[in-house]
């Protein structure tokens, strides 16, 4: 015995040995059993995200109400797979959407397409459409998954919207306001 | 669960279970129960078992259906039964159906003579049979044969690879298995599971049943390393072995039929644990605990062992378990008998 553990090279394991790393596997497990869990019970709480993350899409306003799409198309071509669709349409002096010339009259994204690369919000001139951090947007039909431009339009700055609430009439958002945005 | 013995005679219930007839309410309404509760103990095994088997890897296992997932049996049940009876084309039919009643059948028959504890003379078992071991070791050998006859009906190469495997697993380990317990024997000097736990010494100023793992102790290894290999748990479950041989025997069954394979193994798990308890552990018997409610520790013990086993070792390959089969644990048993009849003639004689 005592010839073979000078050797340096290749001891042969003893039964012993062989026992004691079973009962060291059997060990490992047993800590390892009353250690703390590591699992995330995912519906109830939620793993950080990057604030950089891209989940599903909004369509900003600016602090006065009024949207920021100016209906460019811009997003819809720089979009890699082709799920966004803009129907511009003339702004006017009554129906006054967006500060620029034109808005988008529609606009959709088809979320079963999106691809969430975020081109979109690259290529918008006036950061209207955004990718927020909103990952769970599993739906029951094909169609719902076509968010339409109310789905995705942010709602109205609150003060804005406690205007327009207001019983008594009061004078409209000035024109001019958003140009100067 | 023989109701009220003799010693109570004035007792209704007494006269009623020594009426022929009532004898028979009596026994049969203890089938239905151990039928029963062993159902009901292999639902919440499987869900101790994963729950077990999560904290090992340090997840929670199942805990969505019902409080802390105590209801998952219920659903995977509802699920597995309404799936379709799926038989596949060129089997060998009736033996395909009849292959996992008898692992049913032969794992539901070990629990006859399974003594659960004896509580103000009330015995909880069905039959107090004279060679109990000797019936669990027949009834826990058939299991084979709903392995192999599943594999072979099956029709299927995966399938016979893991009926096949079965077979020669068994061979190896159920000698070794037998002779693990017969050191217990020599030194009780019965065969009948009652006499067994309440097999008395007498050591000094100390009278009473002792756990007979202090006098069978490497009995106890062998047998709990062959019960592993007898119910085809990891890591020696060779037979359904997904790596290598898909499902094994299983591959081909679904639905009820499954279930019913699955059920088996799992009666088969409690069962080996339930000797341990017995054979090694003293049963019933556990300080101040009450009886049935010791057997019932003592058994969930060997079950926690069981799946804390299956978290630990990998599945051994199939030349490394022929020879730990007959190289180590057969000689190893043999020697085992030769040194315990030894010593008791040398200490009686």
């Amino acid at each position: 015995m005592a010839d073979e553990e000078n050797k340096p090279e290749r001891e042969q394991p003893s039964v012993l040995d062989d026992i004691g790393a079973l009962a060291k596997g059997l060990r490992t497990t047993l800590g390892e059993y009353f250690s703390p869990q590591v699992t995330t019970e995912y519906p109830e709480e939620k793993s950080p995200r990057s604030e950089r993350y891209r989940g599903r899409h909004y369509l900003r306003r600016y602090d006065n109400g009024l949207e920021r799409c100016i209906g460019c198309e811009l997003c819809a071509a720089a979009c890699p797979v082709g799920c966004i669709l803009v129907i511009a349409a003339e702004n006017s002096d009554e129906n006054r959407v967006s500060p620029g010339e034109r808005y988008a009259k529609t606009y959709e994204i088809n979320m079963l397409r999106c691809i969430f690369c975020g081109y979109c919000e690259d290529a918008c001139p006036v950061q209207a459409i955004v990718l927020g951090p909103e990952y769970e947007l599993s739906d029951t039909s094909r169609e719902k998954f076509v968010y339409t431009k109310e789905k995705l339009l942010e709602p109205l700055p609150p003060d804005v919207q406690a205007r327009l609430d207001r019983p008594h009439p009061s004078p409209p958002p000035e024109a001019g306001e958003g140009k100067a945005l | 669960m023989r109701v009220f013995g003799a010693k109570t005679a004035d007792f209704a219930v007494s006269n009623f279970y020594n009426d022929p007839i009532g004898h028979w309410v009596v026994v049969v309404l203890a089938m239905v129960v151990v039928l029963f509760v062993l159902l009901t103990g292999t639902a919440y095994t499987v869900w101790f078992e994963r729950v077990a088997l999560g904290h090992i890897q340090r997840r929670p296992g199942p805990n969505r259906v019902g409080p802390w997932g105590l209801m998952q049996l219920a659903a995977d049940g509802i699920k597995l039964a309404f799936k379709e009876s799926f038989i596949p084309a060129k089997t060998d039919r009736v033996i395909y159906v009849i292959a996992p009643t008898i692992a049913v059948a032969a794992a539901f028959l070990a629990w006859s003579v399974i003594p659960i504890g004896l509580w103000y003379n009330v015995q909880y078992w069905i039959a107090d049979v004279n060679v109990g071991v000797l019936l669990i070791f027949a009834v826990s050998s058939l299991n084979v044969y709903a392995i192999v006859l599943g594999g072979y009906a099956s029709n299927n190469k995966y399938s016979l690879l893991g009926g096949l495997r079965s077979a020669a697993q068994l061979i190896s380990y159920e000698m070794a298995m037998g002779l693990s317990l017969v050191p217990t024997f020599m030194i009780v000097g019965s065969l009948r599971l009652r006499d067994i736990v309440e097999y008395t010494v007498h050591w000094g100023p100390y009278t009473g049943p002792i756990p007979l793992i202090l006098l069978t102790p490497i009995g106890f290894v062998i047998y709990m390393i062959s019960a592993v290999a007898e119910t085809n748990r990891t890591p020696f479950d060779l037979p359904e072995a997904e790596q290598e041989l898909i499902g094994g025997f299983l591959t081909e069954y679904s639905g009820l039929k499954f279930v019913m394979y699955y059920l088996a193994e799992y009666i088969n798990v409690i069962t080996a644990s339930a000797l341990a308890t017995l054979v090694f552990f003293g049963g019933w018997y556990l300080w101040f605990v009450p009886p049935v409610l010791a057997f019932f520790l003592k058994v969930v013990f060997f079950v926690f062992v069981y799946i804390w086993l299956r978290g630990t070792f990998p599945r051994l390959r199939y030349d490394m378990l022929m020879r730990l089969g007959w190289k180590v644990l057969l000689p190893l048993a043999i020697v085992n008998v030769i040194v315990t009849g030894v010593i008791i003639v040398l200490v009686q004689g």
